[in-house]
């Protein structure tokens, strides 16, 4: 082979990476640009955004804390969020365990519909809900719609879809070699669940929390007509006061709503390695 | 310590049969390997030895007692997985004190035996290590530990070695096999690899669709396979079918006719020449009774490889490797040789169904 030809190939190999990693980072940028800029955005000390800005300013941070509805909104999100992936986890995480491991008949189609809330638009499932709330109110003559019971029922359907899909997957994957190995040391069934089986179960429930937290605290869609007076959810607030203004106090909120999400994957990330598990 | 013995022991998935009607018995403080190729029972067979598999029939022993329906959890064997199967969210000795634990072992007892076996395996450095961060050989170490703390009635190895590098393998081998005869560990061992099986154990039990095709020391195997399955199983073969045709001579159905022993001849129906390939011996131009031309010569060290072409048929001969001046070290592909064999070597056996 020429010396010229090897030359050629190993410049063309290097162009390969170059070309990568110049994809890379574009992909990196357009991911993050959004972001960035809400949180730059937030120190922008006029009201109508233009570039470049006269000055920056905590302002639209105090301006926010000042707004009731943005408080009790980020309260009711983060009850409705906790509440909803403490229904949904354990009721995923158990539905994910008979779909791997059960038999029984209809197992395809039960774990078809336990996936299906993900595949409904959020406004349709959320009408939906809405109407059926609504019907089951008159029925049983009590207050649905505009609770937090009723968001975090709600809510539940979020939580369940993405917490099956994850427990399903990490129970795929585990070593059920594992599981043999406490019988044959002397461990009866239910001491090897509870000593082996959960144990190695919990990068994907820890997973599946983190998720279903993040899915139910940053929802709007299917919030919308569910919530209520006093009972507003963070995104729902949000999306009320931008039908008045338009000013950087959003992005300000925004900025504390990606600052929270960004914390809750941190801390995760540090109990479970989020890479292995997703 | 206890012995093992399977009688008529059966396993029916769906419509096929895994294992079908096998026999076999361990005697205390003996190693019985089960060789034999992928999905001929052997794994099986071994599960339902543990308790992990209900059989579909026959019975399983420890000692007298019949333990067939008796759980898993209940057998008190000592297991070691192919996979190690370590509890990746404990350490080497959490792993080891898990058996002890579950026997209700107080800590300090505990403790005192988790200790004694990190030192058997000589791991003590690495108590407090979680799986993840020891290589390949240390966890199969601690999986040996962890299988023989509990003193269990009978240690089963399901292909241990396979996830070893070679030379670690080799001396895993004799590691386990010294510390299976200073414990007189009853030992039941899967492999498929016959070098394994051929080197650790006191009797080897060869299976095929289910089956047993032959059991015995790995010398009566060797040396006196019972068909052409097993020959060929448990070490490299010559095998030319064909037909004895005197007291002294073997025709093969290309037409040679090589010569063999009444001895040799084990069976009625016999029906196929047997011969390991470093019992023949080579040497170069038309000296012998068999000629032939050279095919291939294979330096593999301390042996050497010839591939002989003798009429249709063609011989594998290995010898060891001759010194640089002898007559042999010149032989080349197309040269004549002649090969020759003690008449008692080969084997006829009938051909494996």
């Amino acid at each position: 082979m020429s010396a010229s030809l090897f030359a050629s190939l190993t410049e063309r190999a290097s162009f390969g990476r170059v070309l990568m990693r110049t994809l890379v980072v574009i992909a990196y940028l357009i991911i993050f640009a959004p972001v960035t800029m809400i949180v730059v955005t937030s120190f922008f000390s006029q009201e109508i955004v233009s570039f470049p800005p006269p000055g920056l300013t905590w302002h639209w941070y105090a301006n926010a804390w000042d707004k009731p509805e943005f408080l009790r909104g980020l309260i009711t999100s983060l009850q409705v969020a906790s509440l909803a992936a403490a229904v949904g986890v354990p009721i995923g995480t158990a539905a994910a365990l008979a779909i791997v491991r059960g038999e029984f008949p209809g197992k395809q189609a039960i774990s078809a519909l336990l996936l299906a809330p993900l595949a409904v638009p959020g406004v349709v499932a959320g009408s939906g809900l809405y109407m059926f709330y609504v019907l089951a109110e008159n029925a049983l003559d009590r207050d649905i719609t505009a609770t937090t019971a009723g968001l975090v029922a709600a809510h539940v359907l979020l939580t369940i879809p993405w917490t099956v899909r994850l427990v399903v997957a990490s129970l795929q994957s585990l070593d059920r070699a594992a599981e043999d190995a406490a019988a044959n040391l002397g461990a009866g069934p239910f001491t090897v669940f509870r000593r082996i089986t959960l144990p190695m179960m919990r990068p994907g429930i820890v997973a599946a929390a983190m998720f279903s937290f993040i899915q139910s605290f940053e929802n709007l869609d299917l919030s919308l007509l569910l919530v209520g007076p006093g009972r507003t959810t963070l995104p729902v607030a949000m999306l009320n006061y931008l039908e008045f203004r338009i000013d950087p106090t959003l992005a300000a909120v925004a900025t504390v709503q990606i600052l929270i999400v960004g914390v809750l994957m941190v801390v995760t990330d540090r109990f479970v390695k989020l890479s292995q598990v997703v | 310590m206890a012995s093992l013995s399977v009688e008529n022991l059966s396993k029916l998935f769906g419509a096929s049969l895994a294992v079908d009607g096998l026999d076999l018995s361990v005697r205390e403080g003996e190693l019985v390997a089960l060789l034999g190729p992928s999905g001929c029972g052997k794994t099986t067979t071994l599960r339902m030895v543990a308790g992990f598999l209900p059989p579909t029939s026959g019975r399983v022993l420890f000692d007298k007692e019949d333990v067939t329906r008796l759980p898993a959890h209940k057998r008190s064997t000592g297991m070691v997985f192919q996979s190690y199967a370590l509890f990746p969210h404990m350490t080497a000795a959490q792993n080891i004190g898990f058996g002890l634990e579950m026997r209700g072992l107080g800590s300090d007892e505990r403790q005192a035996k988790v200790e004694e076996a990190l030192k058997l395996v000589r791991l003590s450095h690495l108590a407090g290590r979680l799986p993840r961060e020891m290589s390949g050989g240390q966890q199969q170490r601690v999986a040996l530990a962890r299988a023989l703390v509990i003193n269990p009635k009978l240690f089963l190895l399901d292909e241990p070695l396979s996830n070893l590098d070679a030379k670690l393998r080799a001396e895993v081998r004799i590691e386990i096999r010294a510390l299976q005869q200073r414990l007189g560990l009853t030992t039941l061992l899967v492999t498929h690899d016959r070098e394994e099986a051929l080197t650790m154990a006191d009797r080897l039990v060869v299976m095929d669709g289910g089956r047993v095709r032959q059991i015995g020391s790995p010398r009566e195997l060797y040396d006196a396979p019972k068909d052409t399955f097993v020959a060929d199983f448990v070490g490299r073969c010559n095998i030319l079918p064909g037909r004895r045709e005197s007291e002294t001579a073997f025709r093969t159905d290309s037409g040679l006719v090589l010569a063999v022993d009444t001895v040799a001849d084990e069976s009625k129906n016999a029906a196929a020449f047997a011969l390991r390939p470093e019992r023949i011996s080579i040497s170069p131009g038309a000296t012998g009774d068999v000629l032939g031309a050279v095919q291939a010569v294979t330096y593999l060290g301390p042996q050497t490889e010839y591939h002989v072409r003798v009429g249709s048929e063609v011989f594998v001969v290995v010898r060891q490797t001759p010194g640089a001046h002898e007559a042999l070290a010149a032989v080349k592909p197309d040269d004549l040789v002649s090969l020759q064999w003690d008449r008692k070597a080969p084997r006829l056996v009938p051909q494996a169904s």
